[in-house]
């Protein structure tokens, strides 16, 4: 069929652009409108709408009904949408997202209030995952201290891990020595990478790239086969302590090291062939989740969410830990704030943490792995068998715990996700007398309403997936 | 770092460094004021806001601790606040940081501190029912006995 | 059915087999990573220890379209009634398996916030211990879980 009969009149004519007879303006609009009446109020006369010629289409756009056969037939071109002034009473719709969801990182529950599609309201309900760490970490030594808040921010735990054994060292006033300290160096960038990738992962899946959650498990086996053969665990390590590591690194380390050096270009090169050009990825996530650097400022957001607002803050610069700034890597900063910057930073993050692990690797210094200090560090568990005294520490160490002089301090971490800080308070005891851990995803969770108002329900998938909250750093 | 303008407009400030750390106490009815006079002072950022249990261990039982950084200086500061444990008030900074909003309310939830001036003073880590504060120090640990039954042969 | 004329019982056996066949072997998963033991369900079904191969890598996010519940990660109070809605509104057949100390029994963190045990709130049919499992004890968890039904209980 070239052309559609004219149903509505029955006229087997096709209708055509040509100006036939014009029908006088007021004489056929009325009859027009009065067949249109009679039409609606049920009886058989069909309207009369006569030929859609230009002059005509003055008067059929009076007609909702006619405007929009019109536009059906091809014969009338209209605007794009156009706001419909008399739909003003806003009918809003409160959803519930979570806490089981599949897009929401973690059980985090958000009630949105919704005009349409657009997002009027957003309040993130959290405390789902609530685990009384805090309270937990007031019974466990210091040298336990660490499987307690490895299992936190549960994507980095070796931050977690580090930042506690940092304040307690701070409040012992001990040394690490350098070996230590660039395992510890080598272990937390690593973590990164391995960090990001369930990022780059979960932001693919949720915008819909599957094969990219596939991808992005695929590199982080590397990095978990790694952490195994280090620490003798895939996650929640246990192996950063008060005092410096747990063991030394393996055998060997270095060919493992550089194979993963040699597997991640090719990886990443991939993930950006596959994303950053990808125009479907680019309008799903440029400009959408914008926020301000003051705004960031004030709410406390910190981390990749930050830098990409354009601010130029990393705690690896501005208070370096670990001896981490003998190693020359850069600062990356966006500029718009929307989700497509945080993923080119955190993408570049990754690249400037893997030539911090190459430099680490090439430079690695001989010496202990821990502090030579008899009453924090275990002794060698050969030397049990040879002395009492090494036997009588190890005792102490591992039932009562080191004495932690009292005193509190916050110690903070540049983790994946932001200022991962440790505010430690001891009373002269072995325990804790107040851990207080300030998760970088709180305050990012805290800030989502400015990310998400005014924009689509469906820019909260990918706006979600930008931030990387991490609920157990949320809720701990 | 010196603050000595802050000093003086807050004579009853303690400033003290704590292992590097620039760290100043205040009373509770100095808080806003001095937080606000920091912040004009270029602590713009705000990075956490907790509280401590301490018992009968220091003159006021509830220690409320914020830390705020100011970018351009690249510095810490932490402001340490008693609030005693019969009346446990304390100012909400919500007026001047929007962030400090879902911190007071876990320093509610977990230690009973209210917040004046808070606009939605409810629980948030903990479901809404829940009775008690847990991370206070006469609050049990709420562990459950476990049994380790001999084994059979 | 019907039977035909003289013949055994043996029809019947054969027909439960082929249902637990097809049970096991497209058993869906409904997402219920609450914490670290996600990351290594989600690591479980990535390509390296591949789920697919079982016909398990549609995590199916509507419990109505799911079989298997699998608890992965520590169960708090406010959780627990989620979790039991979840389970109820899971169509029959269904099978939980509590990944994990956490989900098992409250694993290292014996206080107020955490249901001690999933098996509070729902019945589970197997119990995988780890801190988290890597992924080859998950296998091992669902494999057993299929050997079990395939068995016929």
């Amino acid at each position: 069929m070239s052309d559609p009969p004219d149903m509505v009149t029955g006229n087997t004519e096709a209708p055509s652009g040509e100006t036939q007879e014009a029908a006088p303006v007021g004489g056929a609009g009325e009859e027009r409108r009065r067949r249109h009446d009679l039409w609606m109020s049920g009886t058989e006369v069909p309207p009369d709408l006569g030929r859609y010629t230009d002059e005509g289409s003055q008067e059929m756009l009076e007609h909702e009904d006619a405007g929009m056969l019109a536009e059906q037939w091809g014969t009338l071109v209209s605007d794009d949408y156009l706001e419909d002034p008399a739909a003003s009473d806003e009918e809003t719709q409160i959803v519930n997202m979570g806490p089981q969801h599949p897009a929401t990182h973690g059980v985090l529950r958000l009630q949105v209030e919704l005009e349409g599609e657009t997002i009027r309201r957003a309040k993130p309900i959290i405390g789902y995952l609530h685990t009384g760490m805090e309270k937990t970490a007031e019974r466990l030594s210091f040298l336990q201290g660490p499987t307690n808040v490895t299992r936190m921010d549960y994507l980095s735990p070796f931050f977690n891990e580090l930042c506690f054994s940092l304040a307690t060292e701070r409040l012992l006033g001990i040394e690490i020595p350098p070996r230590a300290r660039a395992i510890r160096v080598l272990m937390t960038e690593m973590n990164r990478v391995a960090s990001h990738l369930v990022w780059l992962a979960t932001q693919g899946l949720d915008i819909g790239a599957l094969s990219m959650m596939l991808y992005g498990w695929r590199e982080r086996e590397l990095f978990l086969d790694f952490f195994e053969k280090v620490t003798g665990l895939r996650m929640n390590h246990n192996y950063i302590r008060p005092g410096g590591v747990a063991a030394d690194l393996p055998d060997g380390w270095e060919e493992d090291v550089e194979a993963i050096l040699a597997a991640m270009p090719g990886g990443l090169a991939d993930y950006e062939g596959m994303l950053t050009e990808n125009p479907i990825f680019i309008e799903r996530t440029q400009g959408v989740g914008v926020i301000t650097p003051e705004e960031c400022l004030a709410y406390g957001v910190t981390g990749p969410v930050l830098r990409a607002a354009g601010v130029d803050w990393d705690l690896r610069k501005v208070a370096p830990y670990s001896g981490i700034d003998q190693y020359e890597f850069e600062v990356v900063t966006g500029q718009h704030g929307d989700t497509y910057d945080r993923y080119l930073v955190r993408l570049e993050e990754m690249r400037q943490s893997l030539a911090i692990v190459r430099q680490v690797a090439e430079s690695m210094p001989a010496g202990d792995y821990r502090s030579d200090d008899r009453k924090v560090t275990p002794p060698p568990r050969a030397r049990i068998d040879e002395s009492m005294e090494a036997l009588i520490h190890h005792f102490k160490i591992f039932t009562e715990g080191f004495k932690v002089p009292a005193g509190e301090v916050y110690e903070a971490v540049e983790s994946p996700r932001g200022e991962l800080g440790m505010y430690l308070v001891s009373d002269g005891g072995t325990k804790p007398w107040r851990l207080h851990v300030r998760g970088p995803s709180f305050a990012n969770v805290q800030a989502l309403p400015v990310l998400l108002t005014d924009s689509l329900i469906a820019d909260t998938v990918a706006t979600l997936a930008s931030v990387d909250p991490v609920l157990g750093d949320v809720d701990r | 770092m010196a603050f000595t303008d802050l000093a003086a407009r807050f004579p009853q400030a303690v400033f003290r460094t704590s292992y590097g750390q620039d760290v100043v106490r205040v009373e509770r009815g100095d808080l806003v004021a001095f937080v606000s006079a920091a912040r004009a002072d270029g602590f713009d950022f705000f990075i956490d806001l907790c509280a401590v249990d301490y018992l009968t261990r220091r003159p006021h039982r509830f220690e409320l601790v914020v830390n705020i950084v100011s970018t351009k200086q690249e510095s810490r500061l932490r402001i340490l606040t008693g609030i005693p444990g019969g009346d446990p008030v304390a100012p909400s900074l919500t007026g001047l940081y929007a962030g400090a909003n879902f911190y007071e309310r876990e320093a509610y939830d977990l230690f009973g501190i209210r917040f004046d001036g808070h606009p939605d003073l409810t629980r948030i880590v903990l479901p809404d029912d829940w009775q008690g504060h847990p991370l206070r120090k006469d609050a049990p640990m709420g562990s459950v006995p476990v049994q380790f039954k001999e084994a059979d042969a | 059915m019907a039977r035909a004329e003289g013949s055994t019982s043996l029809l019947t056996t054969t027909l439960n087999k082929a249902v637990n066949w097809a049970r096991t072997r497209s058993m869906w998963p409904a997402t219920f990573g609450l914490a670290c033991c996600a990351i290594e369900m989600m690591a479980t079904g990535a390509a390296h220890h591949d789920l697919a191969r079982f016909g398990m890598e549609v995590f199916r996010a509507s419990p109505r379209q799911a079989d298997l519940m699998i608890v992965a990660g520590r169960v708090s109070q406010k959780m627990a009634p989620v979790l039991r809605q979840i389970y109820d509104q899971m169509a029959e057949p269904k099978w939980v398996i509590s990944m994990g100390a956490c989900a098992s029994t409250g694993g290292m963190f014996n206080n107020y916030a955490l249901v001690q045990g999933v098996d509070q709130v729902v019945p589970v049919d197997i119990y995988v211990p780890g801190c988290p499992p890597g992924p080859q004890s998950l296998q091992h968890g669902i494999l057993t879980l299929h050997e079990r039904i395939q068995r016929g209980s």
